[in-house]
């Protein structure tokens, strides 16, 4: 237990600090007790509410079970071809970014500033308008995808930006000075830097962009995505607060999932060559990400 | 437990339709309309297209009792699905050959005009916005709006005393014909709560956030039904909601079809049978007379 | 864009309500994501585990689901409230998280020395935290805190799914799919009335950081 904020202890702050922590101990287990009490007194911790969610001997633990694991494909699905298009389009819209003219990007620079600033919601609406006046048969899981790509190809073009920014000019000019081309000097000298130290800000772009999924169904009534599954069993089932949590779990466990995935590969990726560029302090970046 | 029990209800009254279903399993009613044999229609046609393919695809409701429902099995059960049922047997399809869509109340005539299902029956009332956009066949059952408050309730006995009693919250869906009409009788906006479906402004009023809910008469019928002396329709019905059945514009010829079929229910016993089967079930139901069907245009 | 223009006063009074709701949700998530940085760095592990508890979870969660949580799982439990207030709740509780990690990073960013300093001279962790150490965080918080609530901003229109009502996107819902309004210029209305909000914010978060880095 070491931070800079306080001391390592002496007898009297460790005595304040055991009174403190019986105190913040006694409070918060009061406060779980009340949610406890809550739960039991209005009946939600009843056993047929729960069962069948998680008593494979119910009737309808299968039925219930089969429509998640549909919804969670589609979830799947549905975030991995976003966020597969999201990572092109960003890295290439990032990328022009910082290698045009100042004129020259004056476009770009506009929309990637007009996008950031739209609720994704509306990204989605607007991105389904679009696509059913080109194709009018465009379906909901193709609008879904296009609309969190157009947000958060967007972002991720920031994020790239703001990794190359950060590298020392040392790192172009090197290149430059052996004869490599721009175009060459941004592929295989900056791009490669940037995106590794930038690695912690895109991974929690990728949460995002998982848990933004979940807006089809509040925007579509018709992409059976994970949620939209959980929609449907409470409302079949008349247990609300239970089949919500349960849902509510199934995303935690797919982004903390995704996080320790990101968390090991920026591991391995920073063992095997240690990065030449400095640190921007990417998890201050990555914070941000909402 | 109250709730758990209305639940409970809701899912045993799904699962005996289900088992009151044929040997097959895919489909719920006793007697399901036998598919016309040698069905034969002039080439070109919408008809000639649906049978040949030996599929047609329908949109309805998913979440309404009596209408059209679909609990945690694969088929939506209700009225609306045996009216479609019987259509399509006319078409020689029998209902193995029906895909169900959903078609909630704001993407009924993208479904249509985008060619994503060949016909909707989803309680979708007979408009002129919406004919601008989409042809309707019939009408074939005529609602009325109308409001369902809590059993102990007692402020509210029609639309009118809304005002009377601002405290009062009203739940409707979003961009539904009925949440526009209830709206002249608030005393402000904020006495209008709007979700995505009906079955929310129920929750909402079991947990007492609501106190009220307004749609169809029909729809209101099943979920009185469904959560036994927790709720009671109050008031005259306050406006006529013709339900008619939407396909593309223009196509007259399926209209015409689509009303003879209908015609042809109501003389075999057909259209009686899917109303007593399904929101029929329902106590303070009335058996319904085909209404006259409106000129194909 | 006519859809737009003729019925201004309905977007108008929705940018209102949603300008209100934007407000609330603001200020609730900046004092429950302090309290809960607060709870993250300080020396008692049972609140520390509370605060790393809290941002856990919450971050991994997403907003749609929270507010489902709001308007349909805690009625059960049999607390009332109107939907509205459950929004604005739905709302704070999911953006307090981020904002208190970006607090946190702040705090963690104020050099060592500072705090070894105050705690030379004798403060205590109170003390070091609201006299030295938060006053310097401000600076390095003010860019992450930002753009957090610019997505708060963003993320608040979600709410009006969730019976809130009245708000931009009901207004949209009801235009479009009540009175059949087309919806392309409908949505680019709502578009434009929340660039409103989020452009001049991003101008006005990019001018302090540049003050605020100037005046380091």
């Amino acid at each position: 237990m070491s931070s800079v904020l306080f001391d390592e202890p002496g007898p009297r702050a460790r005595r304040r600090t055991r009174i403190a922590t019986g105190v913040a101990a006694v409070v918060v287990l009061g406060l779980v007790a009340l949610a406890v009490q809550r739960f039991a007194s209005t009946g939600q911790f009843d056993a047929e509410l729960w069962a069948p969610l998680l008593d494979p001997r119910t009737e309808e633990f299968a039925q219930v079970w089969a429509i998640l694991g549909a919804g969670l494909g589609t979830t799947l699905r549905a975030f991995a071809l976003a966020a597969s298009a999201s990572l092109v389009l960003g890295i290439v819209v990032g990328a022009a970014r910082v290698s045009l003219g100042r004129t020259a990007r004056l476009p770009l620079v506009g929309v990637v500033e007009l996008f950031r600033g739209l609720p994704v919601v509306v990204t989605i609406f607007l991105a389904a308008e679009v696509l059913r006046l080109l194709d009018s048969g465009t379906s909901s899981y193709w609008a879904l995808v296009a609309g969190l790509t157009a947000y958060n190809s967007v972002i991720i073009a920031e994020v790239v930006r703001a990794g190359v920014l950060s590298l020392p000019k040392g790192q172009a000019e090197a290149g430059l000075a052996i004869g490599l081309t721009p175009a060459q000097v941004m592929r295989s000298v900056q791009l490669p830097q940037a995106l590794r130290t930038m690695l912690p800000a895109l991974i929690s772009q990728l949460v995002v962009i998982l848990k933004d999924t979940a807006l089809a169904t509040v925007v579509f009534n018709d992409l059976q995505d994970l949620l939209y599954a959980g929609d449907r069993i409470r409302i079949s089932l008349d247990n609300s607060l239970q089949t919500l949590l349960v849902v509510a779990l199934v995303y935690i466990a797919l982004c903390v999932v995704l996080d320790r995935a990101a968390v090991w590969t920026e591991r391995r990726l920073s063992r095997s060559r240690p990065t030449a560029a400095p640190a921007v302090a990417p998890a201050e970046e990555a914070v941000t990400r909402v | 437990m109250h709730l758990r029990r209305s639940a409970l209800t809701a899912a045993a009254a799904a699962s005996l339709l289900a088992l009151t279903a044929c040997g097959g399993g895919s489909s719920d009613t006793g007697d399901a309309p036998e598919p016309v044999e040698s069905a034969s229609f002039e080439a070109g046609t919408t008809m000639a297209e649906l049978s040949q393919a030996g599929a047609i695809t329908i949109g309805t409701k998913f979440d309404q009792p009596g209408f059209g429902l679909r609990g945690l099995g694969d088929t939506p059960e209700g009225f609306d699905v045996e009216v479609g049922k019987g259509i399509a047997a006319q078409l020689g399809l029998s209902e193995d050959q029906i895909t169900w869509v959903e078609a909630p109340s704001s993407q009924r005539e993208d479904l249509i005009t985008q060619g994503s299902v060949d016909m909707v029956i989803a309680t979708y009332t007979i408009n002129d916005t919406r004919k601008e956009r989409i042809t309707f066949a019939g009408p074939y059952y005529v609602a009325g709006q109308q409001i369902m408050v809590g059993e102990a309730e007692d402020r509210l006995t029609g639309p009118d005393d809304l005002r009377a009693n601002p405290d009062l919250k009203i739940c409707s869906v979003n961009g539904s014909t009925p949440s526009e009409n209830i709206r002249e009788y608030l005393a402000s906006p904020d006495q209008l709560v709007l979700f995505e479906v009906y079955d929310d402004c129920v929750t909402a009023m079991k947990n007492g956030q609501v106190q009220a809910m307004t749609t169809d008469n029909v729809i209101l019928t099943g979920y009185v039904a469904e959560n036994e002396g927790e709720f009671k329709l109050v008031g005259e019905q306050f406006t006529e909601e013709p339900y008619g059945i939407g396909i593309t514009k223009g196509d007259t010829a399926f209209c015409e079809f689509v009303n003879g079929a209908l015609q042809t229910m109501s003389e075999d016993g057909s259209y009686e049978e899917a109303w007593t089967s399904t929101a029929g079930e329902y106590e303070g139901t009335e058996v319904p007379t085909l209404p006259t069907a409106d000129a194909c245009v | 864009m006519d859809p737009v223009l003729e019925n201004l006063d309905l977007f108008w009074g929705g940018f209102v309500r949603s300008l209100g709701i934007v407000l609330w949700a603001f200020a609730g998530s900046m004092v429950l994501g302090t309290a809960l940085a607060v709870c993250r760095v300080s020396p008692v592990p049972v609140l520390r585990a509370v605060g790393t508890g809290y941002v856990a979870v919450v971050r991994n969660t997403p907003l749609t689901v929270v507010l489902f949580l709001f308007a349909f799982g805690i009625p059960a439990l049999q607390v009332n409230a109107s939907f509205y207030v459950f929004g604005v709740a739905g709302l704070v509780v999911y953006t307090a998280a981020f904002v208190c990690e970006a607090i946190r990073s702040g705090i963690n960013a104020v050099a060592p020395g500072q705090a070894e300093a105050a705690r030379a001279i004798g403060l205590t962790f109170g003390q070091t935290l609201t006299q030295v150490v938060l006053p310097q965080a401000v600076r390095t918080v003010v860019p992450p805190l930002g753009n957090v609530q610019i997505a708060m901003v963003k993320n608040s229109a979600v709410v009006g799914a969730f019976g809130v009502g009245g708000e931009l996107f009901s207004v949209a819902t009801r235009l479009t799919s009540a009175q059949g309004e087309p919806r392309l210029p409908v949505y680019l209305g709502v578009a434009a009335f929340f660039l409103l909000i989020t452009l001049p914010a991003g101008a006005l978060l990019a001018r302090t950081e540049q003050r605020l880095a100037v005046a380091r």
